[in-house]
């Protein structure tokens, strides 16, 4: 069992309805990871209804969702970057 | 380098004589200020910017590195606000130093690319009490794709 955070962003924290949480996991990829989340009730499900309009990045780097995960990842899922 | 992520308000003008060169070898500065617009037919009344405060800083620093390597530039200076702003109020501004003014044109351009699609902020614009997240662009993501990075 991993212990990662989970950080989210924008409206994926709104449709989860919180910034931030800890997590023990089996997931050793974020796509497992978000297949777990999902699992965790209709929120999770609508948060990540299309994954082609989230980004991910681990201990704050952006990367796939193929992406490893191992213990005391900072995970976080955010939408297309709108600054500038 | 100078980069700010910041809650208040900053003066461009004042940014701009802050950073005009200290070295003999500087022939251009070139900046770019973005702005929050209100449309005509359909006015905002604020925008709130959330980031993502652990990455922020780090990201942008890793841009300005990238442009450094890629352009023969001198110092750069990216100011990026957060929190509540008003229309016309200035967001962020980009500021960048070189011998010749075809690189800091270049880099100047390539940095506003690069943070607009990878840098953690994100838009939500607010009519009355009714917010709507802005829509990451197609246009955004292509335009930075142009310049090969990864």
């Amino acid at each position: 069992m991993n212990r990662i955070d989970v950080m989210y962003f924008a409206w994926v924290r709104e449709r989860i309805g919180l910034p931030k949480e800890s997590r023990f996991t089996e997931a050793a990829t974020v796509n497992e990871l978000v297949d777990e989340l999902r699992g965790q009730g209709p929120e999770y499900v609508l948060a990540f209804s299309d994954l082609s309009s989230i980004r991910v990045a681990v201990d704050q780097e952006l990367v796939n969702l193929e992406s490893e995960i191992s213990n005391g990842n900072e995970v976080a899922f955010f939408p297309l970057m709108t600054g500038g | 380098m100078t980069v700010s992520i910041q809650e208040n308000p900053f003066d461009v003008g004042v940014e701009l004589n802050k950073f005009s060169p200290k070295i003999p070898d500087v022939g251009a500065v070139v900046s770019f200020t973005g702005i929050v617009r209100s449309e005509t037919e359909d006015p905002i009344d604020r925008l709130v910017i959330e980031h993502y405060p652990k990455m922020t800083e780090r990201a942008i620093q890793e841009m300005i590195i990238s442009a450094q390597k890629r352009w023969n530039i001198g110092d750069c200076l990216i100011i990026h606000r957060f929190g509540e702003l008003f229309p016309s109020e200035s967001i962020m501004m980009v500021a960048v130093q070189s011998r010749h003014r075809f690189e800091a044109f270049e880099a100047a351009r390539f940095l506003m690319d690069y943070l607009k699609s990878r840098a953690p902020f994100w838009k939500k614009e607010f009519r009355g009490k009714k917010g709507r997240w802005v829509e990451g662009k197609a246009e955004d993501e292509a335009e930075f794709q142009k310049w090969n990075c990864k």
